[in-house]
Parts: structure tokens; sequence; C-alpha cells
């Protein structure tokens, strides 16, 4: 550790009022090259892709089907098997509340899995509202999900599956090919939330056993408000529109086309797959680093299994401190917390308890996501930052003081409050 | 959340950390919240003959509020009696750290952590007196 790193930790640095981004799977930049390809479509191609009758509709139209090609050919699918939408959030709603009321007369079971995104949870919760009936499986604590429990809480009525490639929280990936040949034996409908995968893992959906797939564009360096649906043609999946107007996207989702939007979705999708390879060796580079340098720390838990995930992403609880006081004592750093103190509910994030994380360790947890254009240096700060802070809140911690006597906490009675 | 500059100055410098002899029969110790919770504090007093505290630590695992409050009331304890600082509210505590209405329960917690350690330092006097 460089003596100038040190000195920034201590005395604070400019990376107080500036942080370093650590916190990719909230959110991407978009990449300089993505927004110059933009421009252009707000102003000189301005023209509605849907008009027909002259060439500002007619280029307007040629860039939106540009872009779809680069979205299919990242997933290996048919330009044909992509709708656009408006994000992920509104493509797991359009897919599971689309595919549910389509096939609704095969049976009105759903199965998705409790570490899942809010936007895939509150929808199933929704349908149940509206009179079907779900199943949420708890993982293994190592995030996956256990092939046999899935295989176990299929009925007879079940008509749709739904289960995320990339959690967004800790970064594992879910045996989607396992999953989906399972789904295919029971004829059960199989949609895969895929908004943190792109550009990270390969997907190829002309082999994959998936039938609807979410993507995004702002967590691949695109813009945000704008997002994808991949809906099967080979065998062809049917889904309600949940979005009705002008008839755009085969009917699947009306609505004018965000043609600038669209291009960059399109543009951050080739960027990825261009470069993806290259740019996931140096993030496990700099994650192994990372995770080196914190797992000095003594008591320090990785949250998820590090095998099966992607190296953009660590989820770390750090034992006996507090989330809150943690994430304001390494403000040098945007990074997200598992606690969700911030807000009034103060509930721990609810994947890490889906896990079977103690309440505690959930409290106490830090997802630091690495993306295109963290450095080397990014990293050894806060390793810095994070060792000198975490002392710091040690100290302070009358659970630390117990723990280094010896005392065992799970067997002390607290006053709950 | 925006934290007001007396939260961010405890959370930052914080007073009195550290712990005291709790054999010391002089010494009261009061350990409120619980962990799943996200705020434990340990506070413990020292208090002399005259039943004056004399010193007070404190050790707290929580957010900048709970630490602040904690690291506050150990400044306001020093040179008072023991039932002057059983009268501490936790509004007074609210109100000087200028607490947001979701950071309120931080207050209640150093005032529950004051009213224990009264409490332990009363019943070692009364186990004296006994024996």
């Amino acid at each position: 550790m460089s003596a100038s790193i040190e000195m920034q930790v201590l005395k604070g640095s400019e990376h107080d009022l500036h942080p370093i981004y650590l916190d990719y799977s909230a959110t991407t930049p978009v990449d300089p090259r993505v927004a110059a390809k933009m421009i252009p479509y707000i102003t000189e191609h301005f023209g509605n892709p849907a008009s027909r009758s002259h060439p500002y509709g007619w280029t307007a139209e040629k860039a939106v089907e540009n872009a779809r090609e680069e979205v299919a050919k990242l997933v290996n699918a048919d330009p044909r098997e992509i709708v656009w939408t408006s994000g992920a959030t509104e493509s797991n709603n359009l897919a599971i509340k689309g595919a549910a009321n389509f096939y609704s007369a095969k049976g009105k079971h759903i199965i998705t899995v409790t570490t899942e995104h809010k936007a895939v949870i509150d929808t199933v919760r929704e349908l149940e509202r509206q009179g079907f009936e779900a199943t949420y499986l708890d993982p293994e604590p190592s995030g996956l999900l256990d092939l046999d429990k899935f295989k176990a809480a299929i009925r007879p009525d079940t008509v749709l599956a739904s289960v995320m490639l990339v959690n967004n929280e800790i970064g594992v990936i879910q045996d989607i090919t396992a999953i989906g040949n399972i789904c295919r034996e029971n004829g059960i409908i199989f949609h895969v939330d895929a908004a943190q995968a792109t550009g990270k893992v390969h997907i190829d959906l002309e082999k994959l056993p998936v039938d609807l797939m979410s993507f995004s564009a702002h967590k691949t360096y695109g813009p945000k408000g704008i997002g994808a649906l991949y809906v099967r043609r080979k065998p062809r999946i049917r889904i309600e529109a949940q979005m009705h107007g002008g008839g755009h996207e085969r009917g699947m989702r009306s609505g004018t086309l965000a043609t600038h939007q669209i291009v960059g979705m399109g543009e951050a999708f080739r960027i990825a797959r261009e470069e993806m390879d290259e740019e996931n060796i140096r993030i496990r580079r700099l994650r192994d680093k990372l995770l080196n340098g914190l797992q000095n720390i003594e008591e320090v838990y990785v949250n998820g299994d590090l095998e099966q995930r992607i190296p953009h992403n660590l989820n770390i609880s750090f034992n006996y401190v507090e989330g809150e006081s943690l994430i304001m004592a390494v403000k040098g750093i945007a990074v997200s917390s598992g606690s969700a103190c911030t807000s009034a509910s103060l509930e721990p994030s609810y994947v890490l308890r889906a896990l079977g994380r103690s309440d505690e360790l959930a409290h106490s947890s830090i997802r630091f996501s690495i993306g295109r254009f963290t450095t080397d240096e990014d990293v050894d700060y806060t390793i810095s930052l994070m060792k000198g802070k975490i002392d710091k809140l040690r100290e302070l911690s009358p659970l630390w003081e117990m723990f280094k006597d010896g005392v065992d906490l799970s067997k002390v009675e607290w006053a709950a409050h | 959340m925006a934290y007001s500059d007396k939260v961010l100055d405890h959370y930052e410098n914080p007073r009195n950390v550290g712990s005291l002899d709790k054999n010391d029969p002089q010494v009261g110790t009061g350990m409120v919240g619980a962990p799943a919770c996200g705020d434990v504090m340990k506070l413990m007093i020292k208090v002399n003959d005259s039943g004056i505290i004399e010193d007070a630590k404190f050790k707290t695992y929580g957010c900048g509020s709970a630490i602040a409050s904690s690291s506050l009331v150990t400044e306001w304890l020093k040179g008072r009696t023991i039932e002057e600082a059983y009268a501490i509210k936790n509004s007074e505590i609210a109100e000087e750290l200028a607490l947001p209405p979701v950071k309120i329960h931080c207050s209640v917690l150093a005032e529950d952590a004051i009213k224990a350690a009264v409490a332990d330092i009363k019943a070692k006097q009364a186990a004296k007196e006994a024996a």
C-alpha cells in the first residue's frame, strides 16, 4: 500500500466529495461511445420509427432494427424475438403477467425464488391477488437454487416459473440450463430475469431452454429507461399485452419507440459482445485483489457462492460492525449496504436473510460492484479505507469486545426493542 | 440521510470510548438493544461515595445517530448525581443532536442505557448494604 493512499485515508481525501464509484450493479455510466451514437437520434434523426411515408421515419426505423439486431446478437436470438420495453422492470411485468394470463387456462400456479428482484416478486404477488397461486423457494445458503426442491415444488397446474440468471445483490449465477430443462419436461413456461447478466456471462438463447428473458440497458453501460424482452418464436410463446395502443412491437407492447434510447442499448450491447471476454478477465483480477485485501480483516464473510458468481460483484459482511455506520464511515467510496437502515424500515436485506444469514451479518454487509472504469488505484484505496474504518468501528463496538472476550453472542439474552 | 453537524462531530470524534472494570463495586453497567435490531449500547458509569458520577464510558454498535447519542450522554453524565442522570430524557438528547424522526429510537436507547446503568449501580449498593 502506498504512503500517499494511507495519507488520503487518514486525512480524508478528494474522494470524500467525489467518491469512487463501486456500485455498478445499481447502474453504470453510459459509455461515451454509446452517448455519441445516441445524440444524432435526438436532434437530426428525430423521426418516428413508425412513420412509413417519409425518410425521417425510415431512418429511425433502420436505426431501431440495427439495434434490435445487436441486442439479439449478444444473446444469440433472432431479432424478431426482441421486444422493446422501458427497462427490466417492465420486461418482467410483461413476461410474467403476459404469459400467466395468456396460459391461465392451463393452470394458475407460479414458481419463483425469494431472492428474485422485487420486479419479479411483486409482480407474482400481484398475480396472487388476481387468483393465481405462487410458491417462493428459498435458495441454499450459497444463494443457488436446489434443483430437487425446484422439482418438488412443481404441481400439475404449474404454468410458469421465473428464476433470475445473475442475482443483483450477491452476483450468483443460477443454473438456468438445468432449471429450464426441468421446465421443458413439465410443460412449464420459463422466464429469466437477465438484467444483471448481459456483458458479464455468455447467453446463448439458441441453446438455453428459456422462453422469456428480460434485459436492461443501463446495467450494461447503456442509457436508463430502455430494456427488452426476449419472446421465443420456436416453439412460439404467446403473451398478453400489458400496454395497449398503436400495436407496436407486434402488438405485444404499444407505444412510440424511443429511437435514441434504443440506439444506445444496441450500441451498449454491441460493445458488450465484442469486449466482454477481455473485460471480464480484467474485472476478475481486480475482484481477486479486492477480495484478498479485505480477507486480511478478521471476521469477514463473503455472501453467496464465490465460484458460481460473476466477478463484478463482491458482497461482504463485516461482523460486529453495523451497516449504516459503516456506510457513513466509507464515504470515499460509493457502495450499497445490505442494511436498509436509511429507510424507516430498519430491515436488513431480504436477499441475505433468504440465504439464512443472521440479522447481524445481514446488517453489516456491503456490496462492492466493479465495472468498466474501475482501476487498480480505486481498489487499493478501497482496501485501505475499509481496513482503517472497520478497525475504528470495532473499537467502538461492544459486540466486538464481547467476541474478543470469548462471549457467545447467540447465547446472550438481548433486550429487544 | 443527512446528519446534523453535532451527530457528525460525535460520530467522527466519539468521546469517552471504552470500558471500566465491571467488577468494581463503584461501576454500574447498562447494556441495551439487540444485534438483530441493529443497535446495542453499553454504558458504564463510575459513581463515588457521594453518589456523583466520576467517569463514564461507552461502546455502541449501531448507526451514526446511536453512536452520537451514547457519546453525548457520557459527556452529560460526568459530574452529575445518579438521580440527575436518571432524570435525563430522550427528548433532550434528540433535541441536542437534532435527530430526525426515524432516529428518535437512538435517543430512547441512550436513555434506557442510563437507566440500566443506574439500576445496576443501585443493585450493587443494595447488595453491599445487605452484606
